[in-house]
């Protein structure tokens, strides 16, 4: 059987491989795509704690990730799809209105 | 064993997912790599899990992701002055940040291998029976989790709103 410490490594390299993305990249939907990544490495660590210590819990709290991941997607894309109208770019840079 | 096969799979495509300028290739790749992490879920005995991955996250988000790419029809990043002009991509900074974020996960798997408990086998201390029973799954979310399975209803009432009035084209 896989050590659950194996689970958690694969779970933090998923999530800075997120984090990495969010920060470097300069398009809103690969931004949103990192954030799914981040959200799934999240999910893992909770599924991995779950089954090790045998609640059925951490498979609940992932359904409602999950959910919450559904609605941030739809609203996160009305808001790019939005914002293409406005700038014909989804470039984030290009979004300066509010910026001091 | 398996599971190295899977975690090779999630994280080399995630990886790529970050490093292809073409956002089409970052949702199918994207989709690969939850398709791995479904075969994770497998064997954690999570089987309702790995079904709902693949319908909820591959079939249905990865698919409003790749309609969004499409009806924008902004295939690539228009990138390359930005790239120029970021602060990460300056030489310095983006070799101080790469060996800074590869120092992180190293601590992080340093710290995580030498903690004592997390060894154990992930199923060392329960039989599987009670948690991949999709039964026990769904008696404890209606009767324990009620209140927070409602409210997530409303919630997904008012994303659907708030998507359909921001997407919306604005009347003159």
């Amino acid at each position: 059987m896989t050590p659950l410490s194996h689970y958690l490594i694969l779970s933090a390299i998923l999530f800075a491989i997120g984090t990495a993305g969010v920060f470097m990249r300069r398009n809103l939907i690969t931004i949103l795509l990192s954030i799914e990544i981040m959200l799934n490495a999240v999910n893992l660590t909770f599924v991995a704690f779950g089954r090790y210590l045998g609640t059925v819990n951490g498979q609940i709290i992932v359904t409602f990730v999950m959910t919450v991941a559904a609605a941030e997607a739809a609203v996160g894309l009305a808001i790019v799809v939005a914002l293409y109208r406005h700038r014909e770019s989804l470039n984030p840079d290009t979004f300066t209105a509010l910026k001091w | 064993m398996l599971f190295y096969v899977f975690a090779a799979i999630a994280v080399v495509s995630s990886a790529l997912v970050i490093g292809q300028r073409n956002p089409i290739h970052s949702v199918l790749l994207l989709i690969a790599s939850f398709g791995a992490i479904s075969g994770l879920y497998v064997q954690l005995d999570a089987p309702f899990l790995a079904v709902i991955q693949i319908i909820v996250y591959a079939g249905a988000i990865m698919v409003l992701f790749l309609y969004v790419v499409m009806l924008l029809n902004a295939p690539r990043e228009d990138a390359a002055e930005w790239d120029r002009l970021h602060p990460l991509q300056q030489p310095g900074a983006a070799r101080y940040g790469s060996v800074l974020a590869v120092l992180l996960v190293v601590q992080l798997g340093w710290a995580l291998s030498r903690t004592l408990g997390v060894q154990e086998a992930v199923g060392a201390r329960a039989d599987g029976t009670v948690v991949s029973s999709v039964r026990t799954l769904g008696r404890t979310l209606f009767t324990e989790y009620l209140f927070a399975f409602e409210a997530t209803s409303i919630l997904i009432l008012v994303a659907m709103v708030g998507a359909v009035l921001l997407a919306r084209r604005e009347e003159p």
